[in-house]
């Protein structure tokens, strides 16, 4: 039985309390997790300083090889799992048994985290233009022949972590190259990633001080957020509502991804069904990347049945077979609830599950110790159906009929746009919209992220500010 | 009396006799129609069986079923001061309320008797008799600013108080407000830091987990300590406390100079106070209640009708509380908890782990202040 400790500033302490974490299809014991209490958080944060001050005795150029050995270290090396070790095989198999997600997408996301620590250099020097390294650790330097500024507006990022989607753990991987520490609470059914990519970090030379974990309940999360002067936190559209415009948070909520069918495409539809299908299902549909919503002005009825008869009949596997297309909801209740949810929101008239004729059986699959959703394609004929609002972790989206000139309008905030269409007006008008994030024009899934373009706003920017300097 | 020391037979039979007895006696008291209490004394008529005839026992208290925590909502409130009470000066102290009317409960004396049998096991070294108190808690309506306050008079000691509103609290995390809480809570700990600055003499503290955090932090930022403040003896609880947070406060915050002493109470039941907290037993927190004034089970979470007898076992807090001013039979509370056997201190089960019932977790705001 793995028991993962708390760990401050790299030092391992031993909760005397702890959570057990539990394989989501067998119900066996995957791990206990000592619990962090909120005041042992707000202690050791006052020595915050310190982890950026480890970091900045060694160079950015040191520290981004180190990162890169990490990667390595990530997806091949027997690393330190609590208090005994773990091989990558073992990793995917825990990570899956906890998360529901099945195991070939474990090792996809796996791979991801890698691909991102292999290229943190290119990443960053996009992320920054460019921008010499060192003026980030000096705090200042020439650049062009004109002095450049820049403040670190705090000595480590917190960071709130989610259960249902690894995936989104390269986002913080660009932050110890920039000699900022970690503050880290985990997901309570992924305790995986944190640990082993911390694990990599330590073998690969960052130094311990460098990174502290603290898995515990919502008021760790909430002590994190207290006490780290910036934090990233992943959560629902609530807390996107509740931390909205607060400098020290970045959030990271349901995306609300969409692809848009331009006028002057709609007619090919047929050519998009299959790049529509992946952005809708890819990863079982749990990221924030994931489409759910498809928009056009017509052939909206066409577009719901052909994604419908490719995605409805997809049913259960095993997380074990590499076919699995669908990831378990471990939490009990939870797939009840949003069945429940799309079957009130379906009683609107002109919303139509177009996947259950599909789809063979019911949408709510109830297991002895998990459920699965299976996937859902729903029509909807006017973009004012409150189902248009809705986002689920599961291949789920709406296709909604909407006149091109009203989409901007009744779209909602998105997070990645595909826009499909080569009318300039339209293009235009997509690019000066401020409720998209990210905008892809043409035929791109939503699914397909560039690393080297800044994802909700640059995470330099958020954790840097550029002023002016000047020297005599 | 030693709490490790292993507890008789026959102490833990003799509690069980002297629990009957004050069972018939209280139950005898509230149902009489000369020192009842108008509440019972009615709901006895609709009953339709004489409860001074049939309660023999405390296991006969299953007859009442479970007591109804809307019956403690709106008035009138005289109803629950018994006629031998009538004449004397009454507090009322209030539970919940954040929105809706809250839980009200009628007192005379009860509050000063818990509080004066607590400060019986209060430990002279670290709580000197004589010396003066801070109250850093919730005040308004409820009766722990009283009941501190008294166990600090009782003590002989005078006590400092500051103004803790919960309910503002719970409105502030429910809308999200944590910027507002975090300067309500600096506000707090702000008078605190004038009172132990103001030359006081203050040696005892009641504070509550969260607010002893912020108060040891406050403190080490200007170079000092809850040790260095004078603080020797420390009295918490108002809201849950876990076994990990007590050995992160004795280890962390207050060094091995100042005593913790652990509570679970509250305005219905009264007082539980928890055996010594001893690195020696991972700091667990065991309480047991007052009896015979006061009687904590757990039944199951499942079946409230079933009880958990078997000793390390999990289920849901249920309290009963026999005293003359109030009678409230088997009780549900919104915890659950593991419960433990006797001790040679407490004859009779113990509970430790409490905390939020998993059922009304979710939606409920606890642990605030």
């Amino acid at each position: 039985m793995i028991h993962f400790p708390i760990l401050r500033w790299g030092e391992a302490y031993k909760s005397l309390e702890v959570d057990k974490v539990f394989h989501h299809a067998t119900g066996e014991q995957m791990a206990e997790v000592s619990q962090a209490n909120a005041g042992l958080i707000a202690r050791d944060m006052r020595q915050a300083a310190r982890a950026r001050e480890v970091l900045r005795e060694i160079p950015c150029k040191e520290l981004l090889a180190m990162c890169r050995k990490a990667g390595e270290l990530f997806t091949s090396a027997t690393l330190p799992a609590g208090d005994g070790t773990q091989t990558p095989d073992e990793f995917v198999k825990c990570q899956s048994a906890t998360t529901g997600l099945p195991e070939h997408m474990c090792r996809f996301n796996m791979g991801k985290l890698a691909y991102v620590l292999q290229n943190l250099e290119a990443i960053l020097s996009s992320l920054t233009r460019g921008l010499d390294f060192d003026i980030l650790s000096r705090g200042y330097g020439m650049e062009n022949g004109v002095m450049r500024s820049y403040q670190a507006q705090t000595p480590v990022l917190g960071m709130v972590l989610p259960s249902n989607s690894p995936g989104v753990h390269g986002l913080w991987l660009p932050i110890i190259p920039l000699q900022i520490g970690l503050v880290l609470k985990p997901g309570p059914q992924e305790p995986w990633t944190p640990w082993r990519m911390t694990q990599a970090f330590f073998q690969a030379g960052i130094p311990k001080p460098a990174i502290s974990i603290y898995p515990g309940a919502g008021e760790v999360g909430a002590a994190v957020l207290s006490h780290c002067p910036k934090t990233l936190i992943f959560g629902s559209t609530a807390t996107v509502e509740r931390y909205h415009g607060n400098p020290a948070v970045q959030v990271h909520g349901p995306g609300f991804s969409k692809i848009l069918l331009g006028d002057d495409e709609v007619d090919h539809w047929e050519k998009y069904v299959d790049l529509m299908a992946t952005s809708i299902a890819i990863n079982s549909g749990r990221g924030c990347i994931n489409c759910s919503g498809v928009w056009a002005s017509r052939h909206t009825k066409e577009i719901a049945d052909a994604l419908a008869q490719k995605l409805g009949p997809i049913k259960p596997l095993p997380p074990t077979d590499p076919q699995a297309a669908l990831a378990a909801f471990t939490v009990k209740g939870q797939a009840e609830g949003i069945n429940q949810d799309i079957e009130a929101a379906l009683k609107e008239s002109g919303v139509e599950d177009v996947t259950a004729k599909y789809r063979g059986g019911d949408r709510l699959v109830k297991m002895e110790r998990c459920d699965y959703v299976r996937s859902t394609i729903v029509h909807c004929a006017s973009p004012d159906a409150a189902m248009v609002k809705k986002e689920y972790m599961f291949p789920f989206a709406t296709v909604v009929e909407c006149p091109q000139e009203q989409m901007l309008a009744k779209i909602g905030p998105t997070l990645v746009c595909s826009a499909i269409t080569k009318d300039a007006k339209f293009s235009r008008e997509l690019l000066d919209a401020r409720h998209i994030d990210r905008l892809n024009i043409g035929a791109l899934p939503t699914v397909q992220l560039n690393w080297f373009q800044p994802h909700e706003g640059s995470i330099v920017d958020f954790l840097f500010r550029a002023r002016a300097y000047q020297t005599v | 009396m030693s709490q490790t020391a292993s507890v008789s037979p026959d102490a833990i039979k003799s509690a069980a006799e002297k629990l009957d007895a004050h069972v018939r006696e209280i139950v005898d008291w509230h149902f009489s129609p000369d020192t009842g209490t108008p509440f019972w004394l009615g709901w006895a008529k609709k009953a339709g069986w004489d409860p001074r005839r049939e309660i023999k026992s405390f296991a006969d208290l299953t007859r009442f079923g479970h007591f109804e925590d809307e019956w403690l909502r709106g008035g009138p409130v005289r109803r629950w001061v018994p006629k031998a009470y009538a004449n004397k000066p009454t507090y009322v102290f209030e539970t919940g309320g954040t929105t809706g009317i809250p839980k009200s409960r009628v007192v005379v004396d009860d509050f000063r008797i818990d509080y004066e049998m607590l400060s019986e096991t209060l430990p002279d070294a670290q709580f000197p008799k004589g010396s003066n108190w801070l109250m850093l808690g919730p005040s308004g309506p409820r009766r722990l600013r009283l009941a501190v306050e008294h166990l600090c008079q009782h003590r002989g000691g005078i006590c400092f108080c500051v103004d803790l509103d919960p309910r503002w609290v719970v409105k502030l995390i429910k809308r999200g407000a944590m910027a507002e809480l975090k300067l309500y809570s600096d506000h707090v700990i702000d008078q605190a830091m004038t009172v132990l600055s103001a030359g006081h003499d203050i040696k005892c503290m009641f504070v509550t987990p969260k607010l002893l955090d912020a108060l040891a932090a406050r403190l080490e930022a200007g170079g000092s300590s809850i040790e260095q403040s004078g603080i020797t003896g420390i009295f918490c609880g108002g809201t849950e406390m876990t076994a990990q947070w007590a050995r992160f406060a004795v280890e962390e915050l207050l060094g091995p100079k100042v005593y913790l002493a652990a509570c679970y109470g509250n305005t219905l039941m009264g007082l539980a106070r928890a055996r010594t907290l001893r690195p020696e037993n991972q700091y667990k927190i065991i309480y047991h209640a007052p009896q015979p004034r006061a009687v904590i089970q757990l039944v199951d979470v499942d079946d409230n009708e079933k009880a958990i007898t078997q000793h390390g076992q999990t289920g849901r807090v249920m309290i009963t509380t026999l005293t003359k001013e109030f009678f409230v039979p088997r009780f549900l509370e919104r915890d659950e908890a593991e419960l433990e056997p006797p001790c040679a201190e407490f004859p009779w089960d113990g509970v430790s782990g409490v905390r939020p019932y998993r059922v009304f977790a979710a939606t409920t705001t606890v642990g605030v202040y």
